[in-house]
C-alpha cells in the first residue's frame, strides 16, 4: 500500500500538471473561435444534463488542423524551426564539446570550478541575459563598437534582428545543455584507455575518433536533445534578437494567442508541436535507458 | 641429458634487446629514477620488483614510450628509443586496468592494434583467432568487456597486447586485479604463454611471489635504483644487500661485528652466545659492524643439542604459527632477541614435537646464512 502511494505521487503529478492542461489544450483545438469570453464555443454545461454533453461533442471538430495545412504561413514555421532547432544544435555541440573536452583534461582540483563557471550564468534571469545580448548585437553594440574600433570592419556589422543573432542567443543559452552531459561521458572515461589506443598504434587524432567520439556518444546524443527540443518551440530568443524574417513556431504561437486572439488555432498549433516533439522525446528517453543498460 | 640453462646474461657474447644507460628520471624535484643501468636480454621474463613509489611503473613507462628519460638513454636492440613515439614502438603494453574498450567487442579488441597496422582482414581474423585459441576465449569473442568475468578481462587486455606480435611485452601489475587462486594459475599461464611465444616480457609487480615464479631474472628495486639484478634463486639465497634479504621473504637479521676475517668468519651478535661461524662470499674488515642473514626454513629446530651442528643456540618457543604446510616457531634466546624457524610439516596429524615455553635448540650449518654489510 505504501509503495503503491509513492508511485502514486509522480503519476498525480504528471495528471494535474501535463495530462489535464493537454486535455484542456486539446479541447480548445477542436473549439471554434466566438466573440465571447473565453474566446471560443462550445463551452460545456453540466447544468443541460446528458443533451448538454452530446451537443457538446458534436460542437467539437478538426477545422483548426485542417486550416493549419492549408495556409502556407504553419508549416514553413513548422519547418523553419526544425530547421533554425538541427543548425542550432550542430553548432552548440560544435562549442560545447570542446569546452566540455578541456573541462574533463583539466587538473582534477580545478574541474569543480570550471562547472560552477558553466553553471553561474543561470543565476541570472534568462530575459536579462538576452536583452544584454541586445546590446551587444546592436548597431550601436557593444561587439560593433569594438570591432570598428579595431579597425577590423569601417561599417557596422547587422547582426541584431537576423538570424545569426537568433543562432548566437540559442547557442549562448542552451550550451551548458550540451556540456553537462557530454562532460560527464568524458569525465567518466579511463585515460589509460587513450594510452592503449597509442601503444596498439593510433596517432592521437585516431585515438580521438576511435575511442573518445565513441565513448562520449552518449553524451553527445543527451546534450543535442536536451538542446534541440526546447530551441524547437524557442519564442523569446527568436522575438528578442529575430528579425522579422526569422520564423519560428513558438512566435506563431503567440500571435496567435495573443494578436489574433485565436485561441482554437494557436491550441491546434501547440498540440501538433507536441505531438512533433515526442518523437525527439522518446528517441532521447531511449538513449537514457541504452546508457544506464550499457553502465549496468 | 641436461637442457641448455637460459642465461643470456652470463653470456659477453649476447646482445641485450633493451639497455638502460644512465637513465635518470625526474618530475619536477622528485627523481623516480636514479642513474639506472641495465640490459635485458631477448626472450627473458624480466621482473621489476619493489614498493610503490619505487620507480618501476616509471621505468615501464619510458619503455612503452609515455615518459621520455630526463638524462640517459634508452636502446631497443641497439636503437635509441627517445625520438620513437608510442604508437611507432615495437613494444605493446598490457596495462594495469587492462584498459579494454569498452565499446568493442572482445574480437574487435584484439584486432584493434592489426587494424592499425592496415592489415589484410583475413590475415587479422586469423590473427585474432590464434590470439583467441591462446588465450582460450573462443567462447566470450562476440562479447563486450562487461559482460565478461575478471580472469577473461585479463586474458583479453593479453592477447590484445601480444596481438601485434611485439619484440617487448610490458606487464603493468598484470595479476593485480584477480584473486590469490586464479593468479597462481595465471603465473604459469603467463610462463607457458611467454615461452610459446618467445617474446620478451617485463613484468612491474610488488608481490614478490609473483616475481620469484614466473621472472627469469628478477630486478629489486628502490628509491630509483635497482639494488639487484639476478635470477629468483640467487635473489633469494644470496641476496646483496640488507634491504633484499628483507624485501624477499622472511628473514632473520642478526646485528653483530666481525672477530676473525677470512672464507669463513666468526661473528660475535651478543656477550652470552657463542660466536656464528658462516661462509662468506665477500670479504669484511675485523670488527666491522655487519648483519648476519639467514631464512627461518634453514634453520632447523631440536629439543637435544644437536652434535655436528656448527651453529647451535638455546632458546625458548615463544610462540608457534602453523601455516598448514609450513611451521613457525619463534624463538626467544637468552639475550632476549627473537629468531624464527620454519619445519615443514610432512607427516599429517603428527603429534607436534615442541609447543609454548619449550626449551629448544636452534642449529644451522655454516653456509646456512649470509654476511651483509650494515
Amino acid at each position: 500500500m505504501r509503495r503503491f502511494a509513492l508511485i502514486l505521487v509522480p503519476y498525480l503529478w504528471l495528471l494535474a500538471l501535463f495530462l489535464v492542461p493537454f486535455v484542456i489544450v486539446f479541447k480548445i483545438s477542436l473549439s471554434d473561435l466566438a466573440m465571447a469570453i473565453p474566446p471560443y464555443t462550445p463551452t460545456l454545461d453540466l447544468a443541460e444534463g446528458w443533451a448538454g454533453l452530446v451537443s457538446f461533442f458534436r460542437e467539437l471538430d478538426f477545422e483548426n488542423y485542417v486550416w493549419l495545412t492549408e495556409d502556407a504561413l504553419y508549416w514553413k514555421a513548422y519547418l523553419s524551426s526544425l530547421q533554425i532547432a538541427v543548425i542550432s544544435t550542430v553548432l552548440t555541440l560544435l562549442v560545447g564539446y570542446p569546452i566540455a573536452y578541456g573541462m574533463a583534461r583539466a587538473p582534477e582540483e580545478w574541474r569543480p570550478m570550471l562547472l560552477m563557471l558553466v553553471i553561474l550564468p543561470f543565476w541570472t534571469s534568462f530575459l536579462i541575459r538576452v536583452y544584454a545580448w541586445m546590446g551587444i548585437l546592436a548597431k550601436e553594440g557593444v561587439l560593433n563598437q569594438f570591432l570598428l574600433w579595431t579597425g577590423v570592419i569601417s561599417e557596422p556589422l547587422v547582426i541584431l534582428n537576423t538570424n545569426l543573432a537568433v543562432y548566437i542567443g540559442i547557442v549562448y543559452t542552451y550550451l551548458p545543455f550540451m556540456i553537462l552531459p557530454i562532460y560527464a561521458s568524458l569525465e567518466r572515461m579511463d585515460e589509460s584507455l587513450l594510452e592503449a589506443a597509442e601503444d596498439l598504434g593510433c596517432s592521437r587524432l585516431s585515438a580521438f575518433w576511435l575511442v573518445t567520439a565513441p565513448l562520449s556518444k552518449q553524451g553527445v546524443i543527451a546534450g543535442s536533445f536536451l538542446v534541440f527540443i526546447p530551441t524547437i518551440g524557442e519564442f523569446v530568443i527568436p522575438s528578442l534578437l529575430g528579425g522579422s524574417k526569422t520564423l519560428m513556431i513558438g512566435k506563431v504561437l503567440w500571435d496567435e494567442f495573443f494578436a489574433n486572439r485565436d485561441w482554437p488555432v494557436a491550441s491546434a498549433v501547440a498540440v501538433i508541436l507536441l505531438l512533433i516533439l515526442i518523437v525527439p522525446i522518446i528517441l532521447f528517453q531511449r538513449n537514457q535507458q541504452k546508457q544506464r543498460e550499457a553502465e549496468g | 641429458m641436461a637442457l641448455d640453462v637460459f642465461a643470456p646474461w652470463d653470456d659477453p657474447k649476447a646482445k641485450p634487446l633493451i639497455q638502460f644507460k644512465n637513465v635518470t628520471k625526474r618530475f619536477g624535484d622528485f627523481t623516480a629514477i636514479d642513474d639506472l643501468t641495465v640490459d635485458i636480454f631477448e626472450q627473458e621474463f624480466f621482473a621489476l620488483l619493489g614498493p610503490s613509489g619505487c620507480g618501476k611503473t616509471t621505468m615501464m613507462r619510458m619503455l612503452a614510450g609515455f615518459e621520455t628519460p630526463s638524462e640517459g638513454s634508452i636502446l631497443l636492440a641497439g636503437q635509441d628509443m627517445a625520438p620513437v613515439p608510442p604508437n611507432q614502438r615495437a613494444v605493446n603494453m598490457m596495462f594495469q586496468s587492462y584498459a579494454l574498450f569498452p565499446h568493442l567487442s572482445v574480437w574487435e579488441n584484439i584486432a584493434f592494434g592489426l587494424r592499425r597496422d592496415r592489415m589484410p582482414k583475413d590475415e587479422i581474423a586469423t590473427r585474432v583467432e590464434e590470439m583467441l585459441r591462446l588465450t582460450r576465449l573462443e567462447k566470450f569473442a562476440r562479447r563486450k568487456p562487461h559482460q565478461i568475468s575478471g580472469g577473461q578481462r585479463q586474458r583479453v587486455a593479453l592477447a590484445r597486447s601480444l596481438a601485434k606480435a611485439p619484440k617487448l611485452l610490458l606487464l603493468d601489475e598484470p595479476l593485480g586485479a584477480l584473486d590469490k587462486k586464479l593468479r597462481q594459475e595465471t603465473q604459469f599461464e603467463l610462463m607457458d604463454i611467454q615461452e610459446s611465444t618467445g617474446t620478451t616480457f617485463v613484468i612491474v609487480t610488488h608481490d614478490q611471489e609473483e616475481a620469484m615464479t614466473v621472472a627469469s631474472r628478477v630486478a629489486v628495486m628502490d628509491e630509483g635504483k635497482i639494488v639487484q639484478v639476478a635470477t629468483p634463486d640467487a635473489i633469494y639465497e644470496a641476496p646483496n644487500s640488507t634491504y633484499v634479504a628483507d624485501f624477499i621473504g622472511d628473514v632473520n637479521l642478526i646485528t653483530g661485528s666481525v672477530e676473525t676475517e677470512g672464507e669463513t668468519l666468526r661473528f660475535t651478535w651478543a656477550e652470552s652466545q657463542p660466536a656464528i661461524v658462516g661462509a662468506s662470499t665477500k670479504t669484511f674488515g675485523k670488527a666491522q659492524n655487519v648483519h648476519f642473514a639467514i631464512r627461518p626454513e634453514k634453520i632447523a629446530i631440536s629439543a637435544q643439542k644437536p652434535e655436528d651442528a656448527a651453529n647451535a643456540v638455546p632458546g625458548k618457543v615463544l610462540d608457534i604459527a602453523y601455516l598448514g604446510n609450513i611451521s613457525t616457531y619463534h624463538v626467544q634466546l637468552a639475550g632476549g632477541q627473537v629468531i624464527k624457524a620454519q619445519t615443514a610439516n610432512n607427516r599429517r596429524i603428527s603429534r607436534r614435537s615442541f609447543t609454548w615455553e619449550d626449551d629448544v635448540w636452534l642449529s644451522w650449518t655454516d653456509t646456512a646464512g649470509v654476511f651483509l654489510e650494515r
